[in-house]
């Protein structure tokens, strides 16, 4: 399926959450800190809070979301 | 010849003692175990409290040389002057505001009643229909770890040594590991911590929560408190709840608040947390729908009448108490340090001392 990762198509697998999409497009980046550093999903669990991404317009964390064809992922903020 | 002084704590108020002592010339330790206290747990408001004329006295002070900080203070500390709102639910409490801005401008503390419109205009994220609120355009936030370590930094001559303290003895103090230091000025400015160096200190630990969201910039802009917050701060049984938001610079809401006595249980308590988000969640609705990165819990050193032990020990000359400041720690930290330096070199203090003074307990409750 295709998913919009900061406006760029990517085809991804279905099934697959939107954390496993970043890394399956090259960058797991998911945001960055206040300090401008990038920052990527660590326990895959929904407990670190590193993947919260702007996700259909929504605060999201990436490793408890699923990939939906159309979805528009943001890394922003 | 110069004075030895040595600050035990390094939070807020032992960092603002040392920076004020080494302003004064003096050569200044600071000890500090590294746990961490009040000042890392606490919302970092900068607030004027008027629950009684003692504590409006050195807040207003304190706030003055907050604002003479200002300008030296590094970005990471976050100062932003979002002043305060405290709002009124219904008319009953709009008429404690106005009684809250008489006193407030008998000390000379602008702010300013907004009804109901200006109010939903100022913060549209606020259920509709409240009856308005005070504003305290003075009032500020900081990011007080980050103000604590800059003016340990900035200050000469003040030298920061991990160590945890053992036994305090007048101006001799001993560290774990038996080394035993000596100064002319011992300050113990370690909030709940200094209980266990000195018992019978008139200090019980007041337990709160606070959570923190993920980036919303742009939905709330002032420091949001419900008027009837002062009473529940000043509980001194049960648990209480209270709505108090503050907006990060990062967009993140900084929501609280709650107490609880008679507790050093760390864990957060779900129960307590779940009151206190409703509470939030009464005034802001759209609260529900935002995300929560972390929650967490500290401890307010509270002293019986609420206002912090501020002089010389009455029974050990030459110890000095920085202690108690219970919430308002970060607000009254840089106040705090210029009264109780006053004292110890004899200069008179800009606000009378006398409520703070640590001798007003009952005998053997102070020391």
């Amino acid at each position: 399926m295709i998913i919009y990762l900061d406006q760029h198509a990517v085809e991804v697998p279905g099934g697959i959450t939107v954390a496993a999409a970043l890394a399956y497009a090259g960058s797991s980046a998911s945001r960055r800190s206040c300090t401008g550093q990038h920052r990527a999903p660590f326990c895959g669990m929904g407990v670190c809070q590193e993947c919260r991404m702007q996700i259909d317009g929504q605060r999201r964390l990436a490793c408890q979301t699923l990939c939906r064809p159309g979805m528009q992922v943001e890394r922003s903020g | 010849m110069t004075t030895q002084a040595i600050v035990i704590g390094a939070g807020i108020v032992g960092a603002a003692c040392a920076a004020a002592l080494a302003q004064r010339g003096a050569k200044v330790l600071v000890l500090d175990d590294g746990r961490g206290g009040a000042t890392g747990a606490g919302m970092g408001h900068l607030v004027a409290m008027d629950d009684n004329p003692a504590e409006l006295a050195l807040t207003h002070y304190s706030l003055g040389l907050w604002q003479g900080l200002r300008a030296q203070l590094p970005e990471r500390c976050a100062y932003r002057g979002c002043g305060t709102l405290w709002l009124a639910a219904d008319e009953q409490e709009m008429a404690l505001a106005m009684g809250k801005q008489a006193l407030l401008a008998e000390q000379g503390v602008a702010s300013e009643a907004l009804g109901t419109q200006r109010l939903a205009q100022l913060e549209p994220m606020l259920r509709a229909g409240l009856a308005g609120a005070l504003k305290v355009p003075g009032d500020a936030i900081v990011y007080a770890p980050a103000a604590a370590a800059w003016l340990l930094q900035q200050a000469a001559g003040v030298t920061l040594r991990p160590a945890t303290v053992q036994a305090v003895q007048g101006r001799q103090v001993t560290l774990q590991g038996g080394e035993r230091l000596a100064a002319d000025i011992v300050v113990l400015a370690n909030g709940f911590g200094a209980k266990a160096l000195l018992p019978a200190l008139a200090l019980r630990p007041k337990k709160g929560h606070l959570l923190i969201t993920d980036r919303y910039p742009g939905r709330v802009s002032h420091q949001l408190v419900e008027l009837g917050y002062a009473a529940s701060a000043h509980h001194s049984e049960g648990t209480s709840v209270a709505f108090n938001v503050q907006a990060r610079p990062t967009g993140q809401l900084l929501v609280g608040s709650s107490r609880q006595f008679d507790t050093l249980e760390t864990r957060v308590e779900p129960a307590v947390l779940a009151r206190m988000l409703a509470r939030a969640v009464a005034y802001l609705p759209a609260l529900a729908g935002l995300n929560a990165i972390r929650a967490w819990t500290g401890f307010r050193a509270a002293t019986p009448d609420g206002l912090p032990m501020l002089g010389e020990h009455p029974e050990q000359p030459g110890l000095w108490l920085a202690l108690g400041h219970e919430g308002l720690g970060v607000t009254t930290a840089p106040g705090s340090a210029q009264l109780l330096c006053a004292l110890m070199f004899g200069n008179a203090p800009l606000i009378d001392a006398r409520p703070y003074a640590p001798g007003r307990f009952a005998e053997g409750q102070a020391a």
